[in-house]
């Protein structure tokens, strides 16, 4: 597959940020479009044109708008339909390898706005924040930038655009917790509290923020959504595959000679992005790779004809996630590399749910200690039984995506961690493997 | 409990940190008050929200812009002003990594140690920073300059190693760019980041954070949002499809209602359209590795360019990185 910019496409301009470039280039053309066409038809349109979610979960966005209760015509509304309704927009980027929305923001934060206030109307959404991450002070202020140039333009405010429609738009900080970007910890965080996910059902569609119905897309999704109206559901289409389609950026970092952001259709292989990206650095192979961030099961070369869409990489036994590509080669220790981003999950972990909390910390206790070569011969079956025992026993994905690296690293490198072992611990396995030397490199 | 590389010894690695609030007669006596001003702006955040407690995170940032760390005084204001108890917004304050629990220096310096950065060598730089300051992770240098960290991912795996100064992003480090990007804070400069604003201080992005503008005047606000950078990673792919005449498929003239499959399917045609294009040109490791002419720290103050001195970007992977603070990472 080619690279196709469509997301990224202003990007190469000059200061592509600001309002004037932004016009100059159709910007806000989608909008005006929308602002003519019944809020229903915009959600039908985003249905047809299968865009799903670019947060990770690959949920069809247009069925997520569908959720929404509605007034009836004729009916004097009742429960959540008499709610107002609220447009959330996860900003929070922070999965290890994921650097997609932040270059996104900085660069064409324009995009994500009109999406917002197109995404807003078509829910009849009044008030609309998006959730920056805040480290992502660069992101943060070029948004904030940008929100202010659409409020002066008359894109935001009360009646848009002479349209009679009026839309709030707040740009809110939040302050460094991974498990914000986990829709129920964030609207909890957004309310003043603690980033703990709630359980579900209720879903945010029928009580998300202050309890009333609410929708919660990714920024990418959302700055897909102009070029859905401009372009059409058929058009949008022809990227990739039926059932996940659209153009997509992908991420890659790592042991590649040009990292960057590449956009691409839905269903491009890693073969055909390595090559865009220059491949290896050179002398080296590919050992492993995650094709969605740190949640994800590793890939290695044997999946590198895999097409990157949310059904196939699933079926390959990974998850499309954030397609952030983050790429490995035999210098690396795939025990240490799996440790860091366990060590990860165990700060991250909100503390909610036991099986998490307390696994998170144990897992890091047993790899640390094969890392430092004073394992033992049960500790491979302790750490898969310790995964058993988070995986599917937590309110949110985080325990879940945690067990991810450590399962697909004994699945596909089990050696590496029996080689770890001492001597007599490897006897006890009938083994005797010697490590070569990693993670000394460059 | 088992402390992370870099950590204070006994730190555990969960993320329920139970570390006290610094709340020292000492402390408490140097610290800059908060004002009737503070009150005001705490109640402009809180007017924003349908609800006032939405406020609370933003009324943080607040008070830690004002005295560095959020102590007890900035808790009871927040507090006061929502109708909670102080446990209650403690309880929310210990939660989040942003908040500090004792004064920080006048800026955070922020290692990523995460996987992507620690192969690329983000343990190295932060052991060194560590080694150099005297410091730990959350110690704060005896002169008060840098409070130092190791960060979890910061969202830019695309430019590791990386590290960030009051959260400005300091792209493609190595230990000796890093070292001397420390030094010369330490030095009272403030070489400019090479995706992010002119430098402030840690005072100054909270107050960002909180939802006001921390320059003094609407020049200093355009100028910190259109600062210089040099974003090649970013760019990479929309100049790699420049240079390979590769585009999305053209929209249909038609608008969006449009229903009809027969013009998208033509657009569609991507894949015949991409055979036999030509192999780019120049596909070498320059670009985003390239480094810079500019040794690191010997740039400080360029925090007076304002829009103009942004260099136009060229569409081409010829553009250089103009303001990294370092001499080439070597990546390869």
């Amino acid at each position: 597959m080619p690279l196709t910019p469509v997301l990224t496409s202003r990007w190469g301009a000059d200061q592509p940020w600001k309002l004037a470039t932004y016009e100059s280039l159709e910007g806000y053309a989608a909008l005006r479009t929308a602002l003519t066409m019944e809020p229903d038809e915009l959600v039908t349109l985003v249905k047809d044109s299968g865009l799903r979610g670019r947060g990770g979960a690959g949920f069809p966005t247009g069925m997520k708008w569908s959720f929404i209760p509605q007034p009836k015509p004729g009916e004097t509304p009742t429960g959540p339909a008499a709610k107002p309704k609220y447009l959330v927009v996860n900003a929070d980027e922070g999965e290890p390898g994921t650097c997609k929305d932040l270059p996104l923001m900085m660069t064409d934060p324009h995009s994500l706005v009109e999406g917002v206030i197109i995404s807003a109307y078509a829910i009849r959404c009044h008030y609309a924040v998006i959730y920056v991450r805040g480290e992502a002070v660069h992101a943060h202020r070029r948004l904030v930038a940008a929100v202010q140039e659409a409020y002066a333009a008359g894109y935001l405010g009360t009646d848009v655009l002479g349209s009679g429609y009026d839309l709030e738009l707040v740009v809110h900080a939040g302050a460094g917790a991974y498990i914000c970007g986990e829709e129920t910890a964030l609207l909890d965080s957004l309310e003043g509290y603690r980033g703990q996910p709630r359980l579900k059902p209720p879903f945010p569609a029928v009580a998300g923020l202050y309890g009333a119905p609410t929708v919660i897309n990714n920024v990418e999704t959302l700055a897909s959504v102009p070029f859905v109206v401009r372009g059409g559901a058929d058009w949008f289409k022809a990227f990739g595959p039926e059932k996940s389609p659209g153009p997509k950026i992908y991420s890659l970092s790592g042991r590649v000679v040009r990292p960057g952001q590449y956009e691409a259709p839905m269903g491009t292989t890693m073969r055909e992005l390595l090559e865009m990206a220059g491949g290896i650095r050179p002398g080296h192979e590919l050992k492993f790779w995650t094709p969605g961030g740190s949640s994800t099961p590793y890939f290695t070369a044997e999946h590198l004809d895999v097409p990157l869409d949310f059904d196939s990489v699933a079926a390959a036994g990974s998850m499309l996630g954030t397609t952030a590509l983050m790429v490995f080669d035999e210098t690396d220790s795939i025990v240490e590399a799996t440790l860091r981003f366990t060590e990860f999950y165990a700060h991250e972990s909100c503390g909610k749910c036991t099986p998490c909390r307390e696994g998170t910390y144990w897992l890091v206790q047993i790899l640390e200690r094969l890392v430092e070569g004073r394992g033992t011969a049960t500790d491979l079956d302790l750490l898969t039984d310790t995964c058993d025992n988070i995986l599917g026993r937590s309110f949110c994905a985080l325990g879940d995506g945690a067990t991810s690296c450590i399962a697909s690293s004994l699945k596909y490198f089990r050696d590496e961690y029996i080689a770890l072992l001492p001597p007599e611990e490897q006897a006890r396995l009938g083994r005797s493997l010697r490590l070569e030397p990693v993670g000394a490199a460059s | 409990m088992s402390a992370l590389p870099g950590s204070a010894e006994g730190t555990a690695v969960t993320g329920l940190d139970s570390s006290p609030v610094d709340s020292s007669p000492e402390t408490l006596a140097d610290l800059p008050p908060l004002t009737e001003q503070t009150r005001l702006e705490a109640r402009e955040i809180m007017a924003r929200y349908p609800q006032a407690r939405s406020a609370l995170l933003p009324m943080l940032h607040l008070v830690q812009s004002v005295q560095g760390y959020v102590s007890p005084e900035g808790v009871t204001l927040c507090a006061e002003e929502l109708g909670l108890t102080k446990a209650e917004v403690g309880a929310v304050a210990t939660f989040y990594t942003m908040y500090k629990r004792s004064p920080t220096g006048r800026h955070l310096v922020s290692v990523c140690t995460n996987t992507l950065c620690n192969v690329l060598g983000g343990q190295r730089i932060m052991d060194a920073l560590s080694a150099d300051l005297g410091v730990h992770h959350n110690e704060t240098a005896p002169d008060g300059s840098v409070t130092l960290e190791h960060a979890e991912c910061l969202a830019a795996c695309d430019y590791a190693p990386v590290v960030t100064v009051d959260y400005e992003f300091y792209d493609q480090q190595d230990v000796e760019s890093a070292r001397e990007l420390v030094a010369a804070l330490r030095r009272g400069e403030k070489p400019h980041p090479t995706r992010g604003a002119p430098l402030s201080d840690f005072r100054g992005i909270s107050r960002q954070l909180a939802g006001f503008s921390q320059w003094a005047d609407a020049g200093a606000e355009a100028a910190a949002v259109d600062a210089p950078w040099s974003a090649g990673p970013t760019l990479i792919g929309v100049h790699l499809a420049d240079e390979r005449g590769e585009a999305a498929p053209p929209m249909p003239r038609a608008s969006a209602t449009s229903s009809s499959g027969g013009e998208a399917a033509e657009a569609a045609g991507i894949e015949s359209a991409q055979r036999g294009a030509p192999e780019p040109s120049g596909r070498s490791l320059a670009d985003a590795n390239d480094g810079t002419d500019t040794p690191a720290g010997t740039e400080p103050g360029t925090s007076g360019q304002g829009p103009a001195a942004r260099p136009r970007s060229a569409p081409g992977p010829a553009t250089r990185p103009r303001s990294a603070p370092g001499p080439a990472t070597g990546k390869a």
